[in-house]
């Protein structure tokens, strides 16, 4: 990116090279967040609506979990991924493959922890009506999370501000490679290290511009649905 | 059931995003483990577009101390390494890591420190002298503490000025295990003196009460140099597409494009490659 310019300059002129940065950030965070709801939905609701030995500890663990720390995350990830670790004949070690793996992690807990308790709440209320309509588990669980849904996408928003704003996973295990693992983030710590503090600052403001649109959208998409839905 | 509708889109994103991911791993593209003083400075921006434009080869470049670059290397993490710290440059090729070392340019390091010149070293050319001054004087002074190559420089000055550096380091010594970048702002906010190299330094836009200080004493060069990773060690290694890297900086034409780069009328690398691995 030019150092020349300022963050503004660069958005009116429509620099390519940060757009390539806006678009990266989005599908990185938006893959991770869409992982994690395939994995955090279903494992919340789970442990809402079942009673087994050791689940309080599971919920203990999952609350902790979403307050993991992002660097050990992409240590850990780092390893496993290394060509030295576990998993190195995948060849998948800086990319943005990667950055969406250690990113899921980091939001899975946050989506199933947040969807436990409020499937939990609203399990009390259904609970008579359910038991005397016969519904088995799995419709259980499909109910509670549909009649919830308006709540659980505050839990999304809450896992993609997680994925959006950090940089500590996604700068060890994407590398912070211009034009190809280059996030938002990433980009602000490097432009603050060269002591482009104007373009570092833009850089950030424009993040949570970013940030602020998709949250007013999120809001908009649940006020038209809870209107249709009546 | 409309959910699971929606499950089945977002499976489908991400099974998307897999794919593109997956294609993109598989380009002519090679993985640089570099230092922060060449990406700082600007010169990959400049050389590497150059290079694609050639071979159609990308090059990815990890910008990280020399320590640590030389880990990834060992990891098998890299294609190549680009660094600029002989000694540990060639413990890795004693280590077997390492096919051969190419020099490929220098450029030197300069004391930087606040105008007021708290210590009072400006304008020698002596640099033992000045850094035994900041420490009898004991002046904030600022170190990169990570084992890059710049980090490696400063311990081997502290040495050559006969001090010993863990017995005198107090308050006035702070080790911040960072970045060239990061120690440059630094030393600005805390009125410092701090080891830079010189292409960092010109291209660092946060000077504020900054300026060079001691510069010009031969004990200043900077050598960075270049390894293929090796490919008998970790067969993962693009030996030949990073082969053509190398072959490409010690070129005739890479090295005029090396000379070629400058940030205010001012050249920041001087190309000194032999063809010949040391």
């Amino acid at each position: 990116m030019p150092d020349s310019l300022d963050a503004w300059q660069l958005i009116i002129t429509g620099d390519a090279a940060l757009y390539t940065i806006v678009r990266l950030s989005l599908a990185v965070s938006l893959s991770a967040v869409a992982i994690a709801v395939v994995v955090g939905l279903p494992l919340g609701a789970m442990l809402a609506l079942t009673r087994f030995r050791g689940r309080t500890a599971l919920i203990v663990l999952l609350n902790c979990f979403m307050g993991l720390p992002p660097v050990v995350v992409g240590l850990t990830v780092f390893l496993l991924l290394s060509r030295s670790g576990p998993l190195g004949v995948l060849g998948i070690l800086f990319t943005p493959l990667a950055m969406i793996i250690a990113q899921a992690l980091l939001v899975v807990p946050i989506i199933a922890a947040l969807t436990r308790q409020t499937v939990e709440d609203l399990w009390r209320e259904y609970r008579d009506e359910l038991t005397a309509l016969n519904v088995g588990p799995a419709g259980r669980m499909a109910t509670l999370l549909w009649d919830s849904r308006f709540s659980l996408i505050t839990a999304l928003l809450a896992g993609f501000g997680r994925a959006a704003a950090e940089v500590g996973t996604v700068m060890i295990v994407g590398g912070n490679i211009d034009g190809f693992t280059r996030t938002m983030t990433t980009a602000i710590a490097l432009e603050t290290s060269k002591g482009n503090l104007p373009l570092a600052m833009g850089l950030g403001l424009l993040l949570i511009a970013l940030i602020l649109v998709i949250n007013g959208a999120a809001w908009a998409v649940r006020a038209w649905s809870e209107e249709k839905a009546g | 059931m409309l959910n699971r509708r929606l499950f089945s889109a977002l499976a489908a994103v991400a099974l998307l995003s897999f794919g593109s991911v997956a294609a993109i791993a598989q380009d002519r593209s090679i993985v640089v483990a570099s230092t922060t003083s060449t990406q700082d400075s600007g010169l990959f921006d400049y050389l590497l577009p150059i290079f694609k434009a050639k071979t159609g080869i990308d090059v990815k470049v990890i910008a990280q101390g020399t320590g640590q670059a030389l880990d990834m290397a060992r990891r098998g993490d890299a294609d190549l390494v680009f660094v600029h710290a002989k000694e540990q440059e060639l413990k890795f090729l004693e280590e077997g890591f390492g096919v051969k070392r190419f020099d490929v340019m220098y450029n030197d390091f300069v004391l930087i420190g606040p105008k007021r010149d708290p210590a009072g070293v400006k304008g020698t050319t002596d640099i033992t002298a000045a850094f035994d001054t900041i420490r009898i004087k004991k002046a904030p002074f600022v170190s990169r503490g990570d084992k890059s190559g710049t980090n490696s420089a400063e311990l081997k000055l502290w040495k050559e000025s006969g001090v010993d550096i863990d017995m005198a380091k107090g308050a006035w010594y702070r080790d911040i295990g960072q970045g060239m970048g990061a120690a440059l702002n630094t030393a600005g906010a805390m009125n410092a003196y701090v080891l830079s190299d010189r292409g960092t330094w010109l291209s660092f836009k946060n000077r504020g009460d900054l300026e060079i200080v001691v510069e010009g004493d031969k004990r200043l060069f900077n050598q960075y140099g270049v390894m293929l990773v090796n490919p008998e060690k970790f067969p993962t290694v693009k030996a030949d597409l990073g082969q053509s890297f190398i072959d490409y900086l010690v070129s005739a034409e890479g090295q005029k494009a090396i000379a070629n780069y400058q940030i205010d009328g001012q050249q920041l690398f001087f190309p000194n490659a032999s063809r010949d691995p040391s």
